[in-house]
């Protein structure tokens, strides 16, 4: 027998006092961890399986399970982790590119950890949202720099067009075919209902879904996958996908097996062959390439429709983004390296990008020095949190934020990062039949309009507590923040003083 | 009745809302000159456009015959999901990226990428026919579809460029040339057209020889190579799972 070079990851401890030997985790591990031994009259694991997804423990009747890590350690050395040492044992057996999902693990500066929230006391009273008025509603779109009068001398209140939003937070791109169709109907529903807006992502846009239309932003990335007249015109906006924070510079390739009928149907492309979206446009090379596309779209729309312009933060994002609100794109998307994925090369996700603190600061900060911040809205994701993140991240300029792993979160994901098994156990990220139906949209719906309420209802309370009663005013309002434990360097990217100051 | 439109100094949203808004089926658009998107997402409508149109012409078109009596530019058909374009003369890059359905005829040579992303599905199979020679990178990421060479006046050297079927995983190129096409990717398996082949491509090539005047047995006779991809999951052993 070939001898293993690591051991298990996890490890399963079944309390055998509690177990009843009802046989649920094993119905429910599409790992096939968990089997039941007729002849020891035993339920037994095999550990090495196992993803620690948490679902067997959360559906165990009696509470007889538990998942750990493996305390098996090798020698410690702080240079070569027990992780980097699996990882080339992994490659040096099969030879492949090292596969991974979600957000990165490795332990990088969390920049919203470092920056707090100012709150007014004495002068400037705060506000009681419960009591008071607030506004959370936002408009993404070009703001016009002047005021045009039509030839009569009445003011031209022709504008762009906007989004409205009455949250200033959206669902972030997750395609049909990486996600579950019942996946995909929770956002719909939960976006339509909230008044705010899902992201198809670039797998097309099932037909069930066009009802949501209104409150659906559809994708268009470099494979084209389901793109057509119907589609661009069923959005109401329409994103261009340059880059993922999660992986700069990689495209998405679904693989075949995740293509079965009904995604294939989707994405109009055959059933069971890889669906590849290499990360460059093959069109595009420069803004003024850019500037094309965003018109060809513009123009099948009849102008209708905002245009997104979704970029990865990477180290010159502000140049890039000044060049994009100039391309005639309405509103900029920044992903920053810390977002979520359904599956991405490991080296890239953990090692190419910048946080989206440090990239917000920098574009809002360019775009203002060039007086062009009016062209475009900024709307920032990868890795946003919670309701204070989001504050944070409006306080730095952004207009708006996409959420992803917090609405995967409100689904049921455990982050257990094996999205691109397409094994999900909680029904997200698979197309299996019997694993999809455990997503239940009328119950995620409702759960993930929960969570966006319970966001929104903080948000509200910080931006009281800072005497501010409309989003607006807090958007770039950097004087709301102060840093802590950054040193200077840190401190003028992001624009703002230390704690003290 | 056909509507004409004279482009001359139109700014190319004013051309394509006059395109898009015309009650007649057929439209004439006179002197165009780089104006882009002409016919961008046109459902049933017959153009003819006289003059150079600009990039992304019948970009997302939708059951309509574009004819252009001069060369076209950069992506042509763009993401098209059905009709039919044909170009009396040359073709720039990128032409017919990610279409899905319909057909792009192209008299003379075209640009780089042609037929980048072409992909099919169910019943929606694409087609570009190009009469002379193509550029590089021709059917990149290639998933499904026919693209035709035919090389017509360049009989004694491959008429395709370099690259040729980089990442294809679906779909079939064919080249009349005695010369194959060399340095074509490990996925790539190149063959020589067997009669069958050739019967499956006699109905685009004669409606390419109909639409510009040559006799599809004659280009027929002539020997094909013909380029599959051997693997639907170019990307399946590339992967270990972390
Ligand atoms: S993979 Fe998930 S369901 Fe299976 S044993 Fe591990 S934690 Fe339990
Ligand atoms: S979506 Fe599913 S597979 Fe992906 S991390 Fe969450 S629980 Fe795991």
């Amino acid at each position: 027998m070939p001898v293993n070079f690591f051991p298990a990851q996890f490890e399963v401890i079944r309390n055998t006092d509690k177990c009843i030997k009802c046989r649920a985790c094993e119905r429910q591990c599409s790992n096939e961890v968990h089997f039941y031994d007729a002849d020891y009259d035993k339920m037994l694991t095999k550990d090495a399986q196992c993803v620690d997804c948490q679902r067997c423990v959360c559906i165990c009747p009696t509470g007889a399970l538990k998942i750990r890590p493996n305390e098996n350690a090798f020698r410690e050395s702080a240079n070569y982790t027990q992780q980097i040492m699996i990882e080339n044992y992994r490659q040096a057996g099969s030879g492949g590119v090292l596969l991974s999902s979600m957000g990165t693990p490795k332990d990088y500066p969390v920049y919203w950890d470092k920056i707090l929230i100012n709150a007014s006391q004495v002068t400037n009273p705060s506000i009681d949202p419960l009591r008071e008025p607030m506004e959370t509603k936002v408009f993404l779109g070009k703001k016009p720099s002047t005021i045009k009068k039509n030839p009569d001398g009445s003011i031209n209140t022709e504008l762009p067009p906007h989004l409205e939003l009455n949250i200033p937070i959206m669902f972030s791109a997750m395609s049909y075919g990486s996600i579950s169709k019942n996946a995909h109907e929770s956002l719909a529903r939960a976006a339509a209902e909230l008044g705010t807006y899902y992201n198809t992502g670039e797998g097309g846009l099932h037909k069930d879904f066009y009802q949501y239309g209104e409150n659906t932003i559809v994708q268009v990335a470099s494979g084209r996958f389901g793109v057509f007249k119907g589609y661009l015109e069923a959005g109401a906006a329409i994103e261009i996908k340059m880059g993922q924070g999660a992986k700069p510079g990689i495209g998405g390739h679904l693989p075949g097996a995740k293509i079965r009928e009904d995604v294939s149907r989707t994405r109009m492309i055959p059933m069971g062959t890889d669906a590849i979206s290499p990360a460059p446009h093959h069109d595009i090379y420069s803004i003024e390439d850019l500037r094309q596309l965003i018109f060809s779209l513009k123009e099948a729309t009849e102008y209708k429709k905002p245009v997104i312009v979704k970029i990865a933060a990477v180290h010159n994002v502000a140049a890039i983004a000044s060049g994009i609100a100039r391309s005639g794109a309405d509103i900029i998307a920044i992903d920053g390296f810390r977002g979520g994925t359904g599956a991405a090369p490991t080296r890239i996700r953990d090692n190419v990008g910048i946080p989206i603190e440090l990239a917000l600061a920098a574009v809002d900060q360019r775009l203002r020095d060039e007086g062009i911040r009016n062209e475009v809205s900024i709307v920032v994701g990868g890795s946003i949190r919670s309701s204070s993140d989001a504050v944070k991240a409006i306080a730095l300029g952004a207009d708006a934020i996409y959420i992803g792993t917090p609405a995967l979160l409100a689904l049921g994901c455990h982050l257990c990062r094996s999205c691109h098994s397409g094994k999900c156990n909680w029904g997200i990220a698979t197309q299996r039949p019997d694993l999809v139906k455990r997503l239940n949209p009328e119950i995620g719906y409702q759960r993930l309009v929960n969570l966006v309420h319970a966001w929104d209802h903080e948000i509200k309370e910080m931006m009281g507590g800072m005497g501010i009663n409309s989003i607006e005013s807090l958007r770039g309002n950097r004087l709301m923040l102060r840093g802590i434990g950054l040193n200077q360097k840190e401190l003028d990217i992001l624009g703002i003083q230390h704690a003290g100051e | 009745m056909a509507t004409k439109i004279n482009a001359t100094g139109m700014h190319y949203k004013d051309l394509n809302h006059l395109v898009s808004s015309a009650k007649d089926k057929d439209i004439i658009i006179e002197n165009a000159l780089g104006h882009r998107y002409i016919g961008s997402s046109a459902a049933d409508k017959n153009i003819e456009i006289h003059g150079i149109p600009g990039n992304a012409l019948g970009a997302y078109l939708n059951d309509c015959r574009i004819n252009v009596f001069a060369n076209a530019q950069d992506a042509t058909g763009d993401t098209m999901n059905s009709g039919e374009i044909i170009i009396h003369g040359n073709c720039g890059d990128a032409a017919g990226y990610g279409m899905r359905d319909g057909k792009i005829l192209i008299k003379g040579s075209a640009g780089y990428r042609a037929g980048i992303h072409m992909k099919e599905y169910q019943s929606h199979i694409p087609m570009i026919v190009i009469g002379e020679k193509v550029g590089d990178f021709l059917g990149e990421y290639q998933a499904g579809g026919r693209i035709i060479v035919l090389g017509i006046g360049h009989e004694d050297e491959c008429p395709v460029g370099s690259f040729c079927g980089t990442g294809m995983h679906g779909g079939a190129i064919y080249i009349r040339t005695e010369h194959a096409p060399k340095g074509l990717p490990v996925q790539v398996k190149c063959t020589d057209a067997s009669p069958e082949d050739i019967e499956a491509i006699r109905p685009d090539v004669e409606e390419f020889a109909a639409s510009f005047g040559y006799n599809a047995d004659e280009l027929l006779k002539s020997h094909f190579f013909k380029l599959v991809p051997n693997t639907a999951n170019p990307y399946k052993q590339l992967y270990v799972n972390n």
